[in-house]
């Protein structure tokens, strides 16, 4: 009898071209996007070293990083030198004939949105980018994971990476969520309870009632901060909901090839009985809305909980905060809403549901950036932009923008600010800024009161 | 084409905080340049310089101080390099001389990005850095040998995968490697071309 196989094993075997004999293998990769910050590093690497892309059909670059998200917008950045980046990229795209998703371009946006939307993604595949964050993708059923600008280079002359093969565990989501409860609050909770470095060397399958209840978006945001658990990726198994957002999406197989592409990706999950080098549970009913409060991910905790009593001396000095203190109530400068953790069309229309017909405290600095500018026009369409204006949100073109600051922009020296993105790095978002991630509903809870407050009493 | 590592003599920099990200390492307004080379300025700015933008030391930080100048060594904390994927990081660290960093975890990115540019990731325990840290004497690392040698005959082990050692012994490029392997490469296109066809996307458009 065969022995049972997880998808990861599924995945693995159907891309391994050759053992190396060192325990690493050759990996054959299917998708390549690069982006504008390191897109013409990489290029003109590759063209000095005299190689070639071996299929540019293959590779795709977006202008994300590093664009300006003001209105209006050009080449222009407020990033010293940013324009270079930007136009140098075009050029190396254009040069090796890779498709170039440009400043305006209408399908522009945050690579990891703009590839699930345009069906460069698929079930079954594997796609690199030079971004930590490229495991999102995973929410489809692939292989995705962030590499360097030399893996980039390596796999576009070669067609594939060397890889050593990463141990597999499975976490496992019982359970159904609570009101106010959102797939950010998951996968915070499980980095909160076993560390920013809990998932080291291991591809990670997520797994569970609570998994699959989610829908495509929600199942991007889980997986996209696989990376800040050191994972070297997270997936799911497609499903019937995989297959639904798919269709008929641009890059997508259609026809004849959609039906061969289906049938394979069915067999595409792990096997009853399959083997994990390790496993964990959790209940998803006992989640809450998360919260951090120092400068790693792992430093996170129930929104109704405080500052625990180890933490550490220069986090607390970071972030200005005490052992013990309660997270709820503490004012804040700022907010953010955006990333490619929580961008998306049903991100905004949450976040706008709650702002609907209420303000933004005053005072309060508060950002919207859609992920794509797909996702821009679909919101503007039902009126979402509207909503987070009058309440007070600037409401902002497609890009990564203040996620970080590589755009040049940045929030005020030293404010504290409530955001939706996947790190709370010293200094991320500005100098000597204060970050506490948390899900878009709880930055629309926390923008309302001008504090950190708890979205399940949000009324 | 990196330098080959062999073996390496030199005061280990103490830099033990866990999580140090490739932010810190070099923050995103310090890659000021589209190419690879012009970071080794910006390495640590964040805790290098006085202000946040500026260029003034600042005396507190490990980097800055006198003795350790030379040092090609960092003694790390766990899950070393997290966050960003940004091959700068390693760049500016190269540029900057280091050769060899020691941490009980690294980021995988990360640790990739050191093998392809020269730098040996070393994972040791928090408990032998911590050692290590205190004696604040030389060090020498024998990659021939996957030792760390402390100058009063202190001698710890350590694992590293196959291939990256072989890659950072003999400054090979990975991607001259792979291309040696070409034809299976074909070969296995060819197969797959008919088994997944949707996913060569030229043959379709």
């Amino acid at each position: 009898m065969k022995q049972p196989a997880s998808l990861f094993d599924r995945l693995w075997d159907g891309h391994e071209i050759a053992r190396l004999g060192s325990g690493s293998a050759l990996i054959a990769i299917d998708r390549i996007f690069l982006h504008e910050r390191t897109g013409a590093a990489a290029l003109r690497s590759l063209a000095e070293a005299g190689r070639e892309v071996v299929d540019p059909n293959r590779v795709f670059a977006v202008a994300d990083h590093i664009v300006d998200t003001r209105p209006g917008r050009t080449d222009q950045t407020l990033m010293p030198g940013g324009q270079a980046f930007i136009s140098e990229t075009r050029a190396a795209a254009k040069a090796a004939g890779i498709r170039f998703f440009d400043v305006n371009d209408p399908d522009q946006g945050i690579v990891h949105v703009i590839s699930p939307e345009l069906g460069i993604i698929l079930p079954g595949c594997t796609l690199i980018a030079p971004d930590s964050h490229t495991c999102t993708q995973g929410a489809f059923g692939a292989l995705a994971w962030g590499i360097g600008s030399s893996e980039a280079e390596h796999a576009m002359a070669a067609g594939t990476l060397r890889l050593k093969k990463p141990k597999s565990m499975r976490v496992s989501f019982s359970g159904s969520l609570a009101q106010g409860v959102t797939p950010k609050d998951m996968i915070i909770q499980l980095i909160a309870l076993h560390g920013a470095a809990g998932g080291k060397g291991h591809a990670v399958e997520f797994a569970g009632d609570a998994v699959m209840a989610l829908d495509m978006e929600g199942r991007m945001t889980l997986c996209n901060m696989a990376t800040e658990f050191s994972a070297m990726s997270g997936f799911i198994a497609p499903d019937e909901k995989t297959f639904a957002y798919l269709k008929g999406r641009q890059y997508a197989p259609t026809s004849d090839l959609w039906d061969q592409a289906l049938a394979q990706w069915q067999s595409l999950k792990s096997d009853d009985g399959a083997v994990f080098d390790s496993e964990i549970v959790l209940d998803a009913n006992a989640i809450a809305p998360m919260v951090s409060w120092g400068t790693s991910p792992e430093s996170s905790v129930r929104i109704e909980g405080r500052v625990p009593d180890n933490a550490g001396v220069r986090a607390l000095e970071y972030m200005a905060l005490d052992k013990g203190q309660a997270l709820q109530g503490l004012k804040i400068d700022a907010a953010f809403i955006g990333s490619c953790t929580n961008s998306r069309l049903s991100d905004l229309r949450r976040a706008s549901h709650m702002l609907k017909g209420k303000k933004i405290a005053p005072g309060i600095k508060a950002i919207c950036v859609p992920g794509s500018s797909r996702v821009k026009r679909a919101a503007e369409a039902e009126g979402i932009d509207k909503i987070f204006v009058e309440a007070g949100f600037e409401w902002r073109e497609s890009g990564c923008s203040m996620c970080f600051y590589a755009g040049g922009e940045s929030f005020a020296a030293n404010s504290r600010v409530i955001s939706t993105t996947n790190r709370n790095f010293e200094s991320r978002q500005g100098p000597n800024v204060k970050t506490h991630i948390a899900s878009p509903e709880t930055v629309v809870a926390s923008a309302i009161h001008g504090a950190i407050s708890d979205p399940r009493k949000f009324s | 084409m990196p330098e080959p590592f062999t073996r390496l003599t030199s005061l280990p920099m103490p830099l033990i905080r866990d999580n140090v990200d490739t932010d810190q390492i070099i923050p995103s307004r310090e890659m000021k340049s589209t190419g690879k080379t012009g970071l080794a300025d910006g390495l640590f700015a964040g805790w290098r310089y006085t202000q946040i933008g500026g260029r003034e030391a600042d005396p507190a930080f490990v980097m800055n101080q006198p003795e350790y100048a030379q040092s090609q060594i960092i003694l790390g904390g766990s899950n070393f390099g997290c966050g960003s994927s940004r091959e700068h990081a390693v760049w500016a660290l190269a540029e900057y001389g280091f050769r060899a960093i020691l941490a009980p975890s690294f980021a995988p990115i990360f640790a990739g990005n050191c093998v392809r540019n020269g730098i040996l990731p070393v994972v040791l325990d928090a408990e032998t850095i911590a050692i290590l840290a205190k004696a604040d004497a030389p060090l020498t690392i024998d990659l021939t040998e996957n030792s760390v040698r402390s100058e009063d005959d202190g001698l710890w082990h350590f694992e590293i995968d196959d291939e990256a050692r072989a890659m950072l012994l003999e400054g090979l490029d990975a991607i001259d490697l792979s291309m040696k392997r070409l034809d299976d490469i074909q070969a296995w296109q060819q197969a797959d071309r008919t088994q997944r066809p949707w996913i060569y996307l030229g043959e379709r458009l």
